[in-house]
């Protein structure tokens, strides 16, 4: 097992940390304006993420760095391929900091402002996260450059293909379940039954989107051949179990109420879909379009030894201290909030 | 326009503009972090108010910071992908270990100082504060790190076209990031400092929350004094570290053209690029003497770097003009640290008004002396290793480019005015306020600096 290998999964593994974290607090953004239907139900659903959004974010920015140190070819390639997509992202990300953070201080229009930048700011980054994945499932245009492969393309809608909106809509759809089971855990009274509903609604949505995506992938020749390598193996099998135990556990949570159960069952979920869209790309990261078998791969896109290690170690110190410290500060705001307990 | 003209005004522009809250972030948080400690020590609500003040302005400084940092952390691949594939195994470590120490210290514990005074012990609240301050300046060193290696790379060797780390000492503590992180940092101090005594400054004046402005002018005195003059000191040690591991920024900075022994200082000038020479007021001998410890000693000029000089005039006037601003922070904090040694502050009005206007001084000489930093490497990305023409990304179209900076135009104004719009709403409403109550011991310079300033024409009245 090499060093190289243990990054991928630990690349994996930050995918999967950032999508359990920031997957919620965007969820919670695009459902804002729908699951709150006064001023104080909404002040509510941004106090529930409001402490920890910041910090969840921040998986985002280290996913990008260690990205950029670890596979350096596979965070230039995929970047700049995606040139017009990631700057959306980026613009909803921008857009919904400071909307949260701003909103205390609107007038009453500005906070009509700030609300559409909550939404808009959220729902980009939901869509197009998924977007980038499927493309990377498809591959996109590449040909061999100096230092390795590299993409060619770097346009919005030669991203969006039939698949990859299938793609793109099944995330938004794991968001939008993880987001409405976490305003289930932090809300009371009719907003907490508005995000039960949508919680199992969101969840059902979301069964059919997978259903069908594999469906779409059976039939799509490229998908299917993309994935079938890394999802034969045991790797691949486990993720799946992962993903259809994240989805019965969250089920059976919310049947029995137990809304802690159903959060932590969404968390699974979309773990499992990242180890899903993980196992079947590797050992590529992006691979071509066209069959012609090039591909970034965790070989040839891999820094030095002495760098990987180097991240290894720091990896290993820095990230149990920082999950302590952030659970440790999630517990101090954990309970339901009600509208009486606004504090900014 | 070329897409790579574009790329580096699309840097150039999102770096700049987050580089005018990043530094804030920092010194506010030191003076937060005082303001808090004062508070916990205390336990008057008039320091808690103060320290909740002060809070609101770091959250919405940090708000704008983290904000306009996101597309930071994502540009070197979105932009610069040749960059980013030649130097990723050295440089993106830093940025993923940024992340790691720096971000996730500040970004959870400013919640927790948000949203957590009722909920967390005082002792608690006054270490998130501290874990906050950290963070933000474990922030700035790693960035500084990875910004250090660009300047003056070490501890590695290039591999089929790619950088590959072989010392991680040598990189990480290579020739200047120990100066680039103290001489940054303390700007940052100066930049919290006087923003802090602007406000509490212009409370005095207005005769306005006098207990607040009397309790946090000291310590923002204090943090201003230490930094701007340590500015000098430290600023001299980049200078010879220049001298001797970029001598072609060295040249452009004074404008020498042609080596020669003896080479002079100029005050201030404008540099003649036609005719290749320097107008202006100068020290005889003075570079070499600074650079060297030897008056008579050679210093290159750019007649020795054919084809790799930076842009002369911006770096000369950028280079100057933080020197001149360094030395009027350094006088002016000598006066306010004069003043309130001798607790003559608030009868100076005159130096009130000074202080409440010069705010935006120390960002001008922050961006004059990153200026100087950066175009000084020009043209290089990687100094003497890559050119920042060969750095972008092949694949995205000047029009691209030209769509989204037009975006992040569009948008940064509009944060701008949001932001602007907020601290002046925090500013004018004032800390909360509360019934009077003079602690022990400082009662009476509070008492005697309040009359002062009811003596220059306040109204009589003691609010916090």
């Amino acid at each position: 097992m090499s060093l190289q290998w243990v990054w991928f999964a630990l690349v994996g593994v930050l995918l999967a940390i950032y999508a359990a974290t920031g997957g919620y607090d965007l969820g919670i953004g695009v459902l804002y304006p729908f699951l709150a239907r006064s001023d104080a139900e909404k002040g509510v659903l941004r106090q529930s993420i409001g402490p920890v959004w910041d910090g969840n974010q921040v998986w985002l920015l280290v996913l990008g760095g260690a990205l950029f140190g670890a596979f350096p070819l596979a965070y230039a390639d995929a970047l700049s391929a995606f040139y017009l997509a990631v700057m959306l992202i980026l613009f909803g990300l921008i857009l919904r900091a400071v909307s949260l953070e701003f909103h205390g201080h609107g007038s009453p229009v500005l906070k009509e402002v700030f609300d559409a930048g909550i939404f808009l700011g959220s729902l980009l980054p939901a869509l197009l996260f998924g977007v980038a994945v499927g493309n990377l499932v498809e591959g996109i245009g590449m040909r061999a450059g100096r230092g390795g492969p590299q993409t060619t393309s770097s346009g919005l809608f030669s991203l969006l293909t039939p698949y990859t909106l299938l793609v793109g809509l099944a995330g938004l759809a794991v968001f939008l379940v993880m987001g409405s089971s976490w305003a289930a855990l932090k809300t009371e009274g009719d907003l907490q039954r508005r995000s039960v509903a949508a919680r199992s609604a969101m969840q059902i949505v979301l069964f059919v989107l997978v259903v069908a995506l594999t469906a779409l992938t059976a039939v799509n020749d490229i998908a299917k051949e993309q994935l079938s390598n890394g999802l034969g193996g045991p790797a691949g099998w486990i993720m799946l179990a992962v993903l259809i135990g994240g989805l019965v556990y969250a089920r059976w949570g919310m049947l029995k109420k137990d809304d802690w159960q159903a959060f932590v069952g969404a968390v699974v979920t979309v773990a499992g879909l990242a180890g899903v869209g993980a196992a079947g790309l590797y050992p590529d990261l992006i691979r071509s379009d066209s069959g012609d078998g090039l591909a970034v791969t965790v070989s040839n896109a891999a820094s030095g030894h002495l760098t990987l290690v180097l991240m290894l170690v720091v990896a290993l110190i820095a990230v149990p201290v920082v999950l302590a410290y952030s659970i440790y500060v999630n517990r101090v705001f954990s309970g339901r909030i009600a509208p009486q307990d606004l504090e900014y | 326009m070329s897409a790579l003209l574009l790329d580096r005004l699309q840097f150039a522009f999102t770096i700049g503009f987050h580089f005018i809250f990043a530094p804030l972030s920092i010194g506010l948080s030191v003076l937060l972090v005082l303001a808090e400690r004062r508070y916990y020590r205390s336990g008057l609500e008039v320091d808690r108010h103060a320290s909740s003040f002060w809070l609101k302005l770091l959250v919405a400084t940090v708000a704008i910071g983290v904000a306009t940092g996101v597309p930071m952390e994502f540009s070197f691949g979105t932009n610069w992908s040749s960059y980013s594939r030649f130097v990723g195994g050295v440089f993106g470590a830093p940025l993923a270990i940024e992340g790691l120490l720096a971000f996730f210290l500040e970004s959870t514990f400013i919640g927790v100082l948000i949203f957590g005074r009722k909920r967390v012990s005082k002792r608690f609240y006054y270490l998130s504060a501290w874990l906050v301050t950290i963070g933000a300046h474990l922030s700035a060193v790693w960035i500084l790190v990875a910004n250090s290696w660009q300047q003056t790379p070490a501890g590695y060797e290039v591999v089929d076209g790619r950088a590959e780390l072989t010392s991680v000492w040598s990189a990480v503590i290579n020739y200047s990031t120990v100066p680039r992180i103290l001489h940054t940092v303390f700007a940052a101090w100066v930049i919290g400092a006087f923003v802090v005594i602007s406000i509490s400054a212009y409370y005095i004046l207005k005769g306005k929350h006098l207990q607040f402005a009397h309790r946090s002018l000291p310590s923002a005195i204090v943090v201003g004094l230490v930094a701007a003059v340590m500015m000098p000191v430290i600023g001299h040690w980049s200078a010879v570290i220049v001298s001797t591991h970029q001598p072609a920024k060295l040249a452009a900075m004074e404008g020498l053209y042609r080596s020669r022994d003896g080479a002079p200082l100029y005050l201030l000038g404008w540099v003649d690029t036609g005719g290749e020479r320097v107008i202006g007021p100068y020290l005889p001998n003075m570079l070499s003497a600074l650079a060297d410890l030897d008056p008579y000693s050679e210093v290159k000029g750019l007649d020795a770097f054919e084809g790799s000089t930076p842009p002369v005039q911006i770096v000369f006037q950028s280079w100057h003009l933080m020197v001149a601003l360094g030395m009027l922070f350094v006088l002016v904090m000598l006066i306010a640290g004069w003043l309130l040694w001798r607790r003559r502050l608030a009868y100076h009005r005159w130096f009130l008004w000074i202080m409440v206007v010069a705010v935006p001084l120390p960002w001008v000489a922050t961006m004059a002396g990153w200026s100087t930093a950066e175009v000084g490497r020009q043209p290089w990305v990687v100094y003497n290793l890559m050119r920042t023409s060969q750095g972008a990304s092949p694949t995205v179209t000047a029009t691209q480019v030209a769509s989204t900076l037009s975006l992040f135009v569009l948008i940064y104004a509009l944060l701008f005015i949001a932001w602007m719009w907020v601290v002046t709403g925090i500013v004018r409403k004032g800390p909360d306020k509360v019934p009077v109550e003079v602690p022990h011991g400082a009662g009476v310079a509070l008492a005697e600096a309040g009359a002062g300033a009811a003596a220059a024409g306040a109204p009589k009245e003691v609010t916090s």
